[in-house]
């Protein structure tokens, strides 16, 4: 039981967005160019924060970029990119945002022990700032793989 | 005793709310089940529950219920959950 791979297509560090919109677009960009999504995956979840609201930002300085399973989801995908200035999601505790994850799982139930997984890592809450501060793929790697 | 955990898509945050609450039950001995829901789902998902666990921006999307609904905001942060659940169980 392990998170989907971390290839270097689906880390993109200190990146530049100017609004949560360009931020989200950034990890479907991720998802898509690591071979997990389609285009589709990524508006879908831009719409999940449209209707929903920014509860995506799950912890200070992190959103969890999801939607729901679907045919534009290729595969299990995991997806990580850091913002060189954090930006405003609208959450009422957890912003800004400097480090957003985008998830694509193919069915529900897949994503249990994916999710399972993030918990391992992310309960650490030294993992955050860590992946915020990484400046290469592998520092990012290291602390998702700190867990398995 | 039973506790829904609620997000927008029903998968991913609602998912990691489910295994941290599961982590905290245990940590605390009390045995209750964990689901996670969606939003559209929460009136059945919650129908005999006794706990709602949701983020703040959710909070207003739930509507009329019995259940004690418990606002998490840091998801991770294990202590901020059993705090809030054990004075929602207590």
């Amino acid at each position: 039981m392990s998170l989907p791979p971390l290839p270097n297509s689906a880390i993109d560090l200190g990146a530049d967005a100017g609004t949560w919109r360009d931020a989200v677009r950034l990890v479907g960009n991720a998802l898509e160019r690591s071979g997990a999504t389609e285009t589709s995956y990524t508006d879908r979840m831009i719409e999940v924060i449209d209707e929903f609201g920014a509860y995506i930002v799950i912890a200070p300085g992190l959103a969890l970029a999801h939607a729901r399973p679907g045919s534009d989801v290729l595969r299990e995908g995991l997806a990580v990119v850091t913002l060189a200035e954090p930006v405003a999601f609208g959450h009422p505790h957890n912003d800004p945002v400097s480090v957003v994850l985008g998830l694509a799982v193919p069915t529900p139930e897949t994503h249990v022990t994916t999710v399972a997984q993030l918990a391992n890592v992310f309960n650490d809450a030294s993992a955050i700032p860590a992946i915020a501060a990484a400046t290469t793929p592998d520092e990012v790697r290291r602390v998702f793989d700190a867990d398995n | 005793m039973k506790i829904v955990a609620i997000c927008g898509a029903g998968v991913g945050t609602s998912g990691i709310l489910k295994v941290n609450a599961e982590r905290v039950l245990k940590r605390l001995d009390i045995d209750a089940e964990v689901t996670a829901s969606d939003v559209a789902g929460v009136a059945d998902a919650a129908a005999d529950a006794q706990v709602i666990l949701t983020s703040p921006e959710l909070v207003d999307k739930i509507g009329k219920t019995f259940a004690d609904v418990v606002i998490i905001e840091n998801y991770f942060d294990l202590d901020e959950l059993e705090r809030k659940l054990e004075k929602a169980l207590g």
